[in-house]
């Protein structure tokens, strides 16, 4: 069942048309992701269902309610600020116990109940504390539990690693999903990460300019973007210009600039798509630099010349310039002790994988 | 109108209120005025412009307006030109630490009653004042001198006394703001201390000493208090016609005229300077 | 030595900005009624003789009270105006701050002749304190919304929607959250506003009515050689108020800073 149901979800500010047709259901339980470019109205969206906006005209449901008219204080979400908003004023316990002057709890329940929300991001013992004395790991623990203390539905956090460093952010990354299972609560990240987005998240909801492109799970998401751009967006994908040649069966065939000519069946096409986009996609680790004899060459298996290479250490990215196509293409590599990293200007063979193509509803 | 919009508004309202009711109606009242005339004892309310035609060729009025306006001038550009230095070196040579100390000494002065500390220059400057006895007895000079008090001079000297710290803290505030790494930048790039100062200092702090010259270029136009205490009087200005009018000649529509005048000349001075500010200094 | 010529030149600009003011009490302890040097002896004579002024006393109660009730009112006006402009967004806000901040950019002589003239001329109602503090908050009203507004600035605005998420109401929020907040800048607008009030002399000398304020008193008394040396005494003790005043104020703010973890960056004003 879903927690939150949004229904056609317009919103403007003046001229600026900042959430288009806004449909989406998060189920409960879920880790769900608002991934897109800044500007794309995915923090507009999460404050929308925090109550901090108003909505121009559609729906939001959550728990089967209608939230409309409901203000951010009402509603059964709480959220998580990107500058976690921190009272710089009160104690680390006061800011965590913030939320419960309502519930009007005896001092020691009161008490007992910050000391568990402590506990549970790892900060136990530290409720004396000025709030401003905190480091930004600390501060955003804080943020988390002052939450979580007040047992909401839905959890929403706004960019809440952006403001860590890279080891900070990878070790909040596995606690803060440690966390959801451990809660069960509903969470809703808005991050512009991808990365972050694939690590962490059930489900992904992908944004460009004020509009849903694509949900789907991270795996999903990665393997058959819907359209180029979120292609283009999750990842690196290599674009090759294709002519549809034949349709039998479901069945579609493009003759691919520097590949040849390839099938793809119905279950690797875009899903109820009339027509297609004169393009394909290619992940770079769909094609393989071919090591072997040069005699086992098969039908797959297309020539190129190096033009540039990336060495990551693990991995070797090379640009390579297909022949016959326009453009040159991204390849990954593990590399090997076996395989020696080939150097620019070097004739290579390269093989591929039909299987991974991808196909773009025009 | 949105909800913030509303909000906002509705805070706002009490302020704007009490400005309107306060400010705007007044002044409103004052322009009228200057458009009656004073008949004896009662007001003659016939629109005229007579009260104008007064104040530009009565060579009285004129001659205050002038000297309002040149020593006003004279004040800003000295005091100006004065606290920069000051603004500059505990910007940029007094340490981090002390800054706040130099600041609080240069404001302390001026928690001194207003009316005190031009009647102690009077007392500095004046014919057996504080410096004719000190330079006597020191043998730089064998008779009192005379041309520091009760002028113009003596009036300039102290405006410049009383708007010290408006117009340093501006010029501090503003070089506070420049970041460090654009003066080494600009070293880097090959100007020298000097032609660095007026290439990348002096620009970025020109936002503070144009405020600070504003700050005291307006309020001195009409101070009463200095150049009836030290000015004498050929050191007398608008100010204290307008007073003169108001409390001494009964003669409020002539007093209106000559401070609608005084605040178009402030006006239209500050919107010149302004404006070319923002054209050359660009 | 770090600054050279700079420094000579600082501490020469020092010695001109405190000439004035260390006459103050060399002549409030003097024992003579000219004031020229040489000094004639010490005596604290001057000081006794405040106590038994009584026109004195009425002026400060006044100015006292107008100053109290002018950084109040300014105060509350200047909250208004500062949350309104730094949190909301509403149709002519520009101009409308504009309006509200004239009072900066205006000579006094202004503001006071033209509440005379509305007082006076238009209401033939009588001058009283109340035309004082009329005159008064309409110059400090913008004074303590430079101070306020720098206070509301600061603010994350997202501390206001945190405490809301939580469970407060919007006023709740700004009550337990935002006031706490800006009160060292509530504390120094009040502060600043009551020392512009008990120190401006021209509105103050056009609005009074029977009842001189401390300063329209003072102005009186100068044209009496044989006063002066009393009211150099009063300026003495005056200044040291001010001076202990504008140290607990200091002390007070920069509690407030620490007590939010801000760094301190400049004294007061």
């Amino acid at each position: 069942m879903s927690i939150i149901s949004l229904q056609n979800i317009e919103k403007h500010y003046g001229d600026y048309h900042a959430l288009k047709d806004v449909s989406c259901e998060i189920a409960e339980g879920e880790f769900f992701s608002l991934l897109g470019p800044s500007g794309c109205g995915k923090t507009t969206l999460l404050r929308v269902i925090a109550g901090f906006e108003d909505v121009s005209s559609g729906t939001v449901l959550l728990g089967g309610q209608n939230m409309a008219g409901v203000p951010a204080n009402k509603r059964p979400t709480n959220m998580v600020f990107q500058s976690y908003a921190i009272f710089p004023h009160l104690s680390v316990a006061q800011n965590v116990g913030f939320g419960l002057r309502k519930a009007k709890l005896q001092p020691a329940q009161m008490a007992d109940a910050i000391n568990e929300a402590l506990e549970m991001v790892g900060l136990a013992g530290f409720g004396e504390r000025a709030a401003h004395a905190l480091s930004g790991g600390q501060r955003q623990r804080v943020a988390l539990a002052r939450a979580l203390i007040l047992k909401p539905k839905v959890l929403l956090l706004d960019e809440p690693l952006s403001a860590l460093d890279k080891k900070m952010r990878e070790q909040m990354q596995t606690e803060l999903r440690r966390l959801q299972r451990q809660v069960g609560i509903t969470f809703i990240l808005v991050t512009h990460d991808q990365e972050e987005a694939l690590i962490m998240s059930d489900r992904i909801a992908v944004m460009f300019e004020g509009e849903i492109a694509q949900v789907a799970p991270p795996q999903d998401l990665y393997r058959r973007p819907l359209t180029r751009r979120v292609g283009e967006f999750i990842g690196v994908m290599n674009f090759l210009n294709a002519r549809q040649i034949d349709v039998s069966d479901g069945t579609v065939a493009f003759d691919i600039e520097g590949l040849g000519e390839a099938k793809v069946g119905p279950d690797q096409l875009p899903e109820g798509a009339r027509a297609y986009l004169p393009v394909v996609g290619l992940r770079p680790e769909a094609f393989t630099i071919v090591y072997e004899d040069p005699k086992l060459r098969s039908q797959r298996i297309v020539e190129g010349e190096v033009l540039d290479l990336s060495y990551y250490g693990d991995m070797t990215y090379y640009e390579v310039k297909l022949d016959g196509a326009s453009a040159p293409v991204t390849i990954s590599m593990k590399n090997l002790t076996t395989r020696p990293v080939l150097e620019r200007g070097t004739r290579t063979l390269v093989s591929w994988d039909e299987g991974s193509l991808v196909v773009f509803a025009a | 109108m949105t909800t913030d919009a509303r909000r906002g508004l509705a805070l706002i309202s009490p302020t704007v209120v009490y400005v309107l009711l306060l400010l705007a109606a007044p002044l409103a009242a004052v322009v009228t005025f200057s458009f009656w005339t004073q008949d004896f004892l009662t007001i003659d309310r016939t629109l005229t412009l007579n009260n104008y035609r007064e104040a530009f060729t009565d060579p009285i009025y004129r001659t205050l307006m002038l000297r309002s306006l040149t020593i006003s001038g004279v004040v800003t550009v000295v005091t100006v030109v004065l606290a920069f230095p000051i603004a500059y070196f505990v910007s940029f040579q007094v340490h981090p630490s002390r800054k706040a100390l130099w600041i609080f000494l240069i404001t302390i002065p001026f928690w001194t009653s207003y009316l005190l500390r031009v009647f102690l220059w009077k007392v500095i400057l004046g014919f057996n004042g504080v410096l004719n006895s000190g330079l006597l007895s020191l043998g730089l000079i064998d008779e009192p001198i005379t041309f520091i008090l009760y002028n113009a001079n003596a009036v300039v000297i102290t405006l410049a006394h009383a708007f010290a710290p408006f117009t340093i803290l501006p010029i501090y505030v503003a070089l506070e703001k420049i970041d460090r790494s654009l003066i080494e930048a600009s070293q880097d790039l090959g100007e020298s201390k000097v032609t660095t100062f007026f290439r990348v200092t002096l620009p970025l702090a020109m936002p503070g000493v144009i405020a600070a010259t504003l700050i005291v270029f307006i309020p001195t136009i009409g101070d009463y208090v200095t150049p009836r205490l030290v000015g004498g009087p050929n050191g007398l200005m608008i100010a204290n016609m307008i007073q003169t009018q108001f409390l001494k000649l009964n003669n409020a529509p002539m007093g209106a005229t000559l401070a609608v005048l005084a605040m178009c000349a402030v006006t239209a001075i500050s919107l010149v300077f302004v404006f070319f500010n923002r054209r050359y200094l660009r | 030595m770090k600054g050279g010529w700079l420094r000579i030149y600082a501490i020469a600009y020092l010695v001109f900005l405190y000439l004035p003011v260390v006459l103050l009490p060399l002549f409030a302890f003097n024992d003579g009624t000219v004031m020229a040097f040489p000094l004639k002896g010490f005596t604290t004579q001057w000081f006794v003789q405040l106590a038994g002024i009584e026109a004195l006393h009425g002026a400060l109660l006044n100015s006292l009270f107008i100053a109290l009730v002018t950084a109040s009112l300014s105060v509350i006006f200047g909250i208004c105006a500062a949350r309104a402009s730094t949190r909301y967004t509403f149709p002519l806000k520009a101009p409308i701050m504009g309006a509200i901040m004239v009072p900066l950019v205006l000579p006094e002589i202004i503001v006071a002749v033209s509440l005379l003239v509305v007082v006076v001329q238009v209401f033939d109602l009588p001058l009283s304190a109340w035309t004082v503090v009329a005159g008064h908050t309409l110059i400090c009203t913008p004074f303590a919304i430079a101070i306020l507004s720098s206070s509301f600035q600061g603010l994350d605005q997202s501390l206001e929607e945190a405490a809301i998420d939580l469970g407060e109401t919007r006023w709740g929020a700004f009550k337990n959250i935002i006031l706490p907040l800006v009160s060292p800048g509530i504390v120094a607008s009040f502060l600043i506003c009551f020392t512009i009030s008990l120190d401006e002399f021209i509105i103050a000398f056009f609005l009074t009515g029977a009842e001189p304020t401390l300063p329209v008193y003072i102005w009186s008394q100068l044209r009496f050689p044989t006063k002066i040396p009393a009211v150099m005494a009063l300026g003495t003790v005056m200044l040291v108020a001010s001076l202990i005043i504008l140290s607990v104020a200091e002390y007070y703010r920069r509690r407030g800073i620490a007590r939010v973890g801000g760094t301190d960056s400049g004294g007061f004003l």
